[in-house]
């Protein structure tokens, strides 16, 4: 029988994600789906965003024609403050990462554990060309990380694994995966699935996944 | 009366020596001091350590400092690939040292603040921590991480003083008052120049003893 579900597509996988988080949370987003989970907050609920690049409270992109080139986010697009909004220099951004002041951090991943380790900044341990950026200091320090993924590659390949295949970027860290097909918590004995989309069984998302799971 | 506005980038500029350690600010294009680069350029020293935030993209002056070949070592946190900067790399015609951005900015800081080394938790578990100094700190393993001073900085601030006093707009800020701090010779392009006083104390981002010139470049 032909499977009979619709994968999320990356804005149904931000909008699923940005429903769990509550009002007054302060969070970072990384660069791709995650963030584009600020664009599915609702503008009633407080919540507080942080950019690696000094902004706290940062807003929705500006009109085209009120671009301000001194305001960007971490992935250099342009935005805008909140009112209550305010800007700190590199260190005390990387402060607020890594010295437990975020409620949460999202960031995309190549691959993720069981285990709860974050892959995303290399596909082989000792390339040349390294591009790390912040994902590492921002994988550490917040009170809980999540990932926003592809649950597959285009190949069809796993991306949850029991072990990370790639370079990590942190160890451990990592509290719940948003992928197109479920959404999961890492707990002390592994994946323990909290939703799947709707027409796809739980075998039938065991078969994409490499990390053996658990409901 | 201290007077620390210079009238020219070549006067900005004089006794950086080859071989120096350059702490450039900017994320994106933005807070990046980008009369000094050039002037930078102009002056002509070689050999030097970059400090910043990532390569550049191409077009951009920093692409063009390292495509000039005057940069021995880049510290920075990420390099892209299709870039002047990474093709130099693959090349093996620039030493690249990669560090997370956080520690990047860590580093300066502590260069500017007398703290001669930290461990952070930061990169411990990863390949960047292969044949350094773990220690065991509170159950996490952490990483030994020094300082990085510059010889000289480049500074791009919004408005200044003849003290030295700064403001920066918005993100401009990123880099800038950390590096403004770490370095022995601290040089700032700035866009507006206003009478000493004008700028209200509480408002100050990187007071003027951290700064030795500064060059108006209106915008």
């Amino acid at each position: 029988m032909a499977a009979s579900f619709t994968p999320l597509d990356r804005d149904g996988m931000a909008a699923r994600a940005a429903s769990d988080i509550p009002e007054g949370w302060v969070v970072n987003l990384g660069i791709g789906i995650p963030t584009e989970v600020a664009n599915f907050i609702p503008a009633d609920r407080e919540v507080i965003i942080h950019a690696e690049n000094g902004v706290i409270g940062a807003g929705p992109a500006p009109a085209p024609d009120a671009i301000n080139p001194f305001l960007v986010n971490a992935g250099t697009q342009p935005i805008t403050l909140r009112t209550g909004g305010s800007y700190v220099h590199h260190a005390d951004s990387f402060a607020i990462a890594r010295g437990g002041h975020l409620d949460l951090t999202i960031l995309g991943a190549f691959e993720v554990s069981e285990t709860g380790d974050l892959a995303n900044w290399a596909r082989a341990a000792h390339e040349p060309v390294k591009q790390i950026g912040g994902a590492m200091d921002l994988a550490i320090g917040a009170k809980r990380l999540w990932v926003i993924m592809e649950h597959t590659t285009k190949e069809g390949a796993p991306r949850l694994r029991r072990r990370c295949t790639y370079p990590l970027t942190a160890k451990g860290t990592m509290k719940r995966v948003y992928t197109n097909l479920a959404v999961l918590d890492v707990t002390p004995s592994g994946f323990l699935v909290r939703d799947i989309i709707p027409g796809l069984s739980f075998e039938e998302l065991q078969a994409r996944t490499d990390a053996l799971l658990s409901r | 009366m201290i007077d620390k506005f210079v009238r020219s980038a070549a006067a900005a500029l004089e006794g950086v020596r080859d071989g120096a350690t350059v702490l450039l600010p900017g994320f994106g294009d933005v807070g990046v001091p980008t009369a000094l680069l050039e002037a930078l350029i102009e002056h002509g020293a070689r050999d030097l350590v970059l400090v910043c935030n990532s390569g550049g993209r191409d077009g951009s002056a920093v692409a063009r400092l390292l495509s000039l070949g005057r940069v021995r070592k880049l510290v920075c946190s990420f390099v892209r690939p299709a870039s002047d900067a990474g093709r130099l790399l693959t090349a093996g015609r620039l030493e690249v040292e990669v560090v997370p951005q956080g520690t990047l900015a860590e580093r300066i800081r502590a260069a500017g603040a007398g703290i001669p080394a930290f461990y952070t938790p930061t990169a411990a578990d990863t390949v960047l921590a292969e044949g350094r100094e773990v220690r065991n700190i509170n159950g996490a393993p952490c990483l030994l991480e020094y300082p990085l001073p510059g010889d000289v900085a480049l500074i791009d601030a919004w408005q200044a003083d003849r003290w030295g006093n700064l403001t920066y707009r918005e993100t401009q800020r990123n880099f800038n008052p950390i590096m403004a701090m770490a370095a022995q010779l601290t040089v700032v392009q700035t866009r507006h120049t206003v009478e000493l006083g004008a700028i209200p104390p509480e408002h100050v981002m990187t007071p003027g003893i951290f700064v030795n010139r500064v060059l108006h470049v209106p915008g």
